[in-house]
């Protein structure tokens, strides 16, 4: 489905991706991992439009989408979430969600202006999906609260829940069990695998849990020093001595 | 009884220009208050849209360029346009940089049209500014010609209120504040944050011109003074301050206040004596700079904070929740 080639990206005399070259198989939970500082975030932003990569190219769906903007990829099916949540802080969380869908007539002034029955029959349809999306989420009860006073764990989970405002066909998750306690882990990697099944999203997913990674995603990439050391299954990634020494270490992960 | 006409006229005048400023700070609260841009060049918007409305509507004359004698209609229509043109050509270039350069290219281009009009005495008559700018109902009799003029004002504000108050509550004025909060996930979000970004950008310095076409024509006059930023700039700062930004009504509220203050300190510092009289547009910023700092204490976020629909209001420290806001942390140990 998405498909990177020999992607880099210098900062001065830094190199954060030095040619990773990868693909992201379609109706598929792929993991991507590596130690700190292997250009995981880094590529993602390529990939997502948020920078440009010095060189190498993305493509989606047998399109060359290097370098297209975040925002227009958002209407192509690429959707991204962030590895520190990326909340509208002083917008309640039910108008997080809502704000998300494309395609919003109230967008515009003069239609909210001029045609407000037209405005208003999209957004009772964006509000159900809205309502939807928490019952998901079990987050209904913060319906109106400020998305700025949710605990952590809840800004995670409001993160994935944006993704699901739309009829995303790839969702790059960044990291999204940081930070999240091991029950609501749990939880989220169902909701991650019912997304997964019920509404056949790709899912792409950055993360350090190594259960996580383990119970969800196959085929898994890990990323060493800006490119790829492996790809495969987990069960042979864990064994393998390159990534023990790169980055599960010692043979035993937790 | 001539007393309390005195005052009557007194109080109509004040409103009048109260009210022109509640659409300067309705303007602002799009751009800040809404979307988080900051604008620190008001009164650059505002010299535009006084300067443009006055040359329109006034008579011909050699000392400066227009006097096509057009209804102030046309002359105000004219000066939302104008500014309107000038903040997209600024938002174009701008818009995409952080927005501490956005607040220092806004200063800048407010200073150049401030000289411009100083300097360039051929289109602007210079220092001397623009005079005999027509005024709305000036052939009723006193005092019903400055009673109309509110009333016009204040139904201008009215509708101002009402366009742009539905704005803020609608999809727009969602994605707007989405984009205030965090621009990287409105992006994230499909959106296009630099176009929607402009666009408020336009709208609110469309209102900022539209009071400056006001100004000129209640004054009947436009000089480089009234592009002196401490009067407008600061000053309609404050007001959004003080009265809530982000919140419509605080807006107005805001303005109300703090030009009745501004007024206020004028009849203080009139009477102080003569050494100091000098020194009066000192200590009026200073008063207004200490009430600032007294309503802030008081009330963190304005008088009359954000109100999300649906939601609480923003300053609401006092969340359900054990997570506690950053923002409204500070500066709530009074409560």
């Amino acid at each position: 489905m998405l498909s990177v080639e020999n992607l880099t990206k210098t900062f001065g005399g830094l190199t954060a991706v030095a040619g990773a070259t990868f693909q992201i198989p379609e109706g598929r939970i792929t993991g991507l991992i590596g130690p700190n500082g292997a250009g995981k975030t880094t590529t993602f932003n390529m990939i997502a439009g948020a920078m440009p990569p010095t060189s190498g190219k993305v493509a989606y769906l047998g399109d060359d989408i290097t370098g297209i903007q975040t925002h227009r990829l958002f209407h192509r099916g690429v959707v991204r979430t962030f590895q520190i949540p990326h909340e509208f802080g002083r917008l309640t969380v039910l108008e997080n969600l809502m704000v998300v869908p494309g395609a919003q007539p109230g967008e515009n002034i003069f239609k909210v202006w001029l045609s407000p029955s037209r405005v208003r029959g999209r957004e009772a349809e964006v509000l159900k999906r809205a309502e939807d999306t928490l019952a998901f989420l079990n987050l209904c009860h913060l319906r109106d609260e400020l998305a700025q006073n949710l605990s952590g764990g809840q800004k995670k989970l409001l993160e994935l829940g944006r993704t699901m405002m739309t009829d995303a066909r790839l969702v790059l998750l960044d990291e999204p069990g940081a930070g999240v306690n091991p029950t609501l882990m749990k939880k989220l990697g169902e909701m991650i695998r019912r997304l997964n099944v019920e509404r056949n999203y790709t899912f792409c997913i950055i993360e350090h849990d190594m259960d996580l990674i383990a119970s969800l995603c196959d085929p898994v990439i890990v990323l060493a020093e800006g490119s790829v050391l492996m790809t495969g299954h987990f069960k042979d990634i864990r064994r393998d001595p390159r990534v023990l020494d790169a980055y599960l270490g010692g043979g035993e992960d937790d | 009884m001539d007393q309390f006409y005195g005052i009557f006229l007194y109080i109509v005048a004040l409103l009048t220009m109260g009210g022109i400023y509640a659409i300067l700070t309705l303007g602002l609260n799009i751009q800040w208050g809404f979307t988080g841009l900051f604008n620190a060049g008001i009164a650059g918007f505002l010299a535009v849209g006084a300067y443009t409305s006055a040359l329109l509507t006034t008579a011909a004359s050699e000392r400066h360029i227009g006097g096509l004698e057009a209804p102030y209609i046309v002359g105000l229509g004219a000066a939302m346009v104008t500014s309107g043109i000038i903040a997209y050509v600024i938002g174009k270039i701008c818009i995409r940089l952080r927005s501490d350069y956005l607040a220092i290219a806004t200063i800048g281009i407010a200073e150049i049209l401030r000289l411009v009009v100083k300097n360039e005495t051929w289109a602007t008559n210079g220092p001397r500014g623009v005079s005999m700018v027509p005024k709305p109902f000036e052939t009723l009799p006193e005092p019903y010609n400055q009673i109309c003029f509110l009333l016009l004002i204040l139904a201008t504000v009215g509708v101002i209120y009402l366009l742009i108050e539905r704005a803020r509550r609608s999809p727009w004025g969602r994605v707007m504040t989405a984009i205030r909060e965090n621009e990287d996930a409105a992006r994230a979000a499909g959106k296009d944050v630099e176009r929607l970004r402009i666009e408020a950008f336009v709208i609110g310095s469309m209102l900022m011109g539209l009071a400056g076409g006001f100004m000129a024509h209640y004054l009947k006059f436009i000089g480089p003074n009234a592009t002196d930023p401490l009067t407008s700039t600061f000053l309609v700062w404050v007001m959004l301050t003080v009265g809530g930004s982000a919140n419509n009504k605080g807006a107005i509220l805001g303005a109300m206040l703090i030009w009745t203050v501004w007024s206020a300190t004028e009849i203080f510092t009139s009477r102080l004596p003569e050494e100091l009289a000098i020194r009066t547009a000192y200590i009026r910023i200073f008063l207004i700079g200490l009430l600032l700092q007294i309503i802030l204490q008081k009330f963190s976020k304005g008088i009359l904070p954000e109100q999300r629909p649906g939601g609480q209001s923003t300053a609401a420290g006092q969340s359900t929740l054990a997570g506690r806001s950053t923002m409204a942390g500070s500066k709530k140990d009074s409560t």
